[in-house]
């Protein structure tokens, strides 16, 4: 009888799921690039020194993978996690003390500390390297915008807790709204937005209105926040993401002296 | 006093810092492995026949942690410890001042001096004594309160990281510049052999995401996120503290009002960010390390991110406590410490201080637009400093500066313009810094609480 991976590797199961034989020689390694829909995101060959970790740290890599471990234990924590006043914080709480699988949640915090910093880390070695001049200014673009939506993605996380260290980490940060030029009610410039004398931007209209959907930081705001936190942002970052990936193979693959 | 005793304190941490000490020296045996393994030792003098190395100097420094760590896992922990007298003294001249300053002054001195900051046995010895200085320090209770709060873990981590990452391309540029001197092309160009992806890069990443998860699984077991009591509107925290990626912009709410700290400058950041490949015209320093070939892009990225952006939030979340209020490494955060505010407008020095009159004001019944004409008379010198510094130092600089002038004309007006700009915006907040803590204590150029438009 011939050896077992042998007999998986001839069934018709397996041949109609990876269409090539065993990346052992270089024309299959070659294929298996080509033919994979998660490994076609690479090129099929690389300049050894794009490999070289002292020079790419890795970072963009470990940002990307981050962001699916913060996808995977961010959809089993809202399988158990209810955004409400009433059950938001003993959700939590119990996810701390009885859930089996409560460890869940200490992943996604400290995943979602770790992304922020690695994100920064990326930037730097793409600063450093020069790696946003010509052909990838636009690149870099899409990048400043990514590096934003991971500080959103973790700054609407913060909240859900629902405990004193969310909602005045929140309160402080959105309390800058409020000051926005022309419209923030605190903000320069807002006193001219009257119609009649009547204030068009008050604290109940303004830019922090809009962000917590209410005049203080509560139920509206957990809502709001959750809903931007696991549906809206993370689409958008998966949107600029692909882009981002893509035009790393456009723009000639990663950066190296010319 | 404190609210805590100092030997039950010792007794909790004493297991914690013993095993700090004896991953130092296991960190330092390795290295010292390393470094007789591949024979890259560097010998330095005989003594008694015998070849003293790199490597015997990192086996002694392992040694002697081993010794701490000992001392600390049996319970004496305290005798670990800075003198009470120089953590007092640290905490005296501990300020926002010093330490802003003082960064920058560090920064400025391993940059001058890179190329001798970079070599590897520096650096080892540098990474040593500041490991060395926080075991040291964590046996002061109100260091250790503040360093080992879980989220702020990840802050500690990131120092370390960026010092690292900092090291590594600095090194790596330092070595690209002697070779570019040389007429050699850079290290990134000696590999420009081409591979298969398959199997060596996705093997290493097949790798980094299990040492990934392995860490991330070790740190979740280890530490427990932070959850506090439940949320309440009424009862408000001292301080009340953004996420720490927040905390340099909350900083800066110190000197600007929200709309600046919170809004605009936030948005010059984002937008400045963006500019960098647009207004960066050198094409010098594309795929690989150099600091020589890109001095001024280096300095400027560096000056914002490690200085404006990182000690900004290490200063937020280590040195601010309550109301805000600075603290040294080692103090108590007491929310009664008291902070003289005696902060003055620029208008008030221009008309009361040097010409003696009362600040104008509008007539009584005066109507808006009337007002508005008093008040912009009012607030006219800062008024006036603020457009002579955007509107005439970025011609200035072309025509009293080789450096700028060169630059504008490679660059063109707009492209000139948008930098200038960005930098004299990014140099606003050392310099509202410095007019606050000097003994003019700045509060306003302009202020117009009127209008809510504070700068």
């Amino acid at each position: 009888m011939p050896p077992i991976d042998q007999i998986i590797r001839e069934s018709q199961i397996w041949k109609s799921i990876f269409r090539h034989p065993a990346p052992v020689d270089r024309r299959n390694r070659v294929v298996v690039m080509l033919t994979n829909f998660f490994l076609h995101l690479h090129p099929v060959s690389i300049k050894k020194q794009g490999i070289a970790l002292s020079f790419t740290w890795c970072m963009g890599g470990i940002t990307f993978f981050l962001f699916l471990v913060e996808t995977v234990t961010g959809v089993l924590l809202m399988f158990y996690y209810r955004p409400t006043l009433e059950w938001a914080y003993a959700d939590i709480t119990a996810l701390r003390d009885v859930a089996s699988l409560g460890i869940l949640r200490e992943v996604h915090r400290w995943a979602a500390h770790a992304m922020v910093i690695t994100v920064w880390l990326h930037m730097y070695r793409v600063f450093l390297t020069g790696s946003y001049k010509p052909p990838r200014e636009f690149n870099w673009v899409i990048g400043v915008i990514l590096l934003l939506l991971t500080l959103l993605l973790s700054f609407t996380g913060y909240l859900l807790p629902w405990d004193q260290l969310a909602i005045w980490a929140i309160t402080v940060g959105s309390n800058m709204a409020r000051a926005t030029p022309i419209l923030g009610h605190e903000g320069p410039g807002a006193a001219l937005l009257t119609l009649d004398g009547i204030d068009m931007i008050t604290n109940a209209s303004d830019a922090r209105f809009g962000l917590l959907g209410a005049r203080f930081v509560g139920e509206e705001t957990l809502n709001r926040f959750y809903v931007l936190h696991c549906i809206a942002i993370p689409l958008g970052a998966a949107l600029l993401m692909a882009i981002h990936f893509w035009r790393i193979r456009k723009d000639g693959g990663i950066s190296g002296p010319l | 006093m404190h609210g805590h005793n100092t030997a039950e304190f010792l007794d909790g941490v004493s297991g914690f810092i013993g095993c700090f000490y004896l991953s130092l020296a296991a960190m330092n045996a390795t290295a010292a492995l390393y470094l007789w393994q591949t024979g890259k030792a560097r010998s330095y003098f005989k003594v008694a026949g015998l070849t003293i190395t790199t490597a015997h100097l990192w086996l002694a420094v392992a040694l002697i942690f081993t010794v701490m760590g000992g001392i600390a896992l049996g319970g004496m922990a305290g005798l670990l410890s800075l003198p009470i007298g120089l953590r007092a003294a640290l905490d005296n001249i501990m300020g926002p001042m010093t330490y802003t300053l003082g960064s920058l002054v560090i920064l400025t001195v391993l940059y001058l001096g890179r190329s001798f900051f970079v070599k590897p046995i520096v650096a080892w010895a540098g990474l040593n004594l500041s490991l060395l200085f926080m075991g040291l320090s964590l046996t002061d209770y109100d260091f250790a309160q503040i360093v080992t709060k879980p989220d702020n873990v990840p802050i500690v981590a990131m120092v370390y990281l960026l010092a690292y990452f900092t090291w590594l391309s600095a090194y790596r540029a330092v070595e690209n510049d002697k070779r570019i001197a040389n007429g050699q092309g850079p290290l990134e160009s000696e590999d420009d052999e081409k591979i298969l992806v398959w199997p060596d890069l996705v093997y290493t990443e097949l790798i980094c995401m299990i040492v990934l998860t392995v860490v991330l699984l070790v740190w979740a077991v280890a530490l427990q996120a932070p959850l506090e009591e439940p949320a309440s509107a009424v009862k408000t925290p001292n301080p009340s503290k953004a996420p720490w990626y927040f905390l340099g912009l909350q900083e800066m709410l110190v000197y600007y009002d929200p709309w600046m700290a919170g809004v605009v400058l936030p948005s010059m950041v984002v937008f400045g960010l963006m500019a960098i490949p647009y207004i960066d015209f050198n094409k010098a320093g594309n795929g690989y390390y150099t600091i020589n070939e890109r001095k001024f892009a280096y300095l400027t990225f560096q000056f914002g991110f490690l200085v404006l952006w990182v000690t900004l939030i290490v200063m937020g979340t280590f040195l601010r406590g309550p109301n805000w209020n600075f603290f040294g490494f080692y103090e108590t955060w007491d929310a009664h410490k008291v902070e003289a505010l005696n902060n003055v407008d620029l208008s008030e020095y221009f008309w009361v201080r040097i010409f003696g009159v009362g600040r104008p004001q509008a007539p009584e019944g005066a109507g808006t637009l009337q007002s508005i004409g008093w008040i912009l008379v009012r607030e006219s010198p800062g008024i006036v400093c603020l457009i002579g510094y955007f509107a005439f130092l970025p011609p200035a600089m072309v025509l009293y500066s080789k450096f700028f002038r060169k630059m504008f004309i490679q660059m063109g007006f707009l492209r000139f313009m948008v930098l200038s700009n960005l930098i004299l915006m990014m140099a606003l907040l050392p310099i509202k810094m410095l007019a606050r803590w000097s003994s003019l204590n700045m509060k306003y150029f302009i202020s117009i609480p009127e209008y809510f438009l504070n700068f």
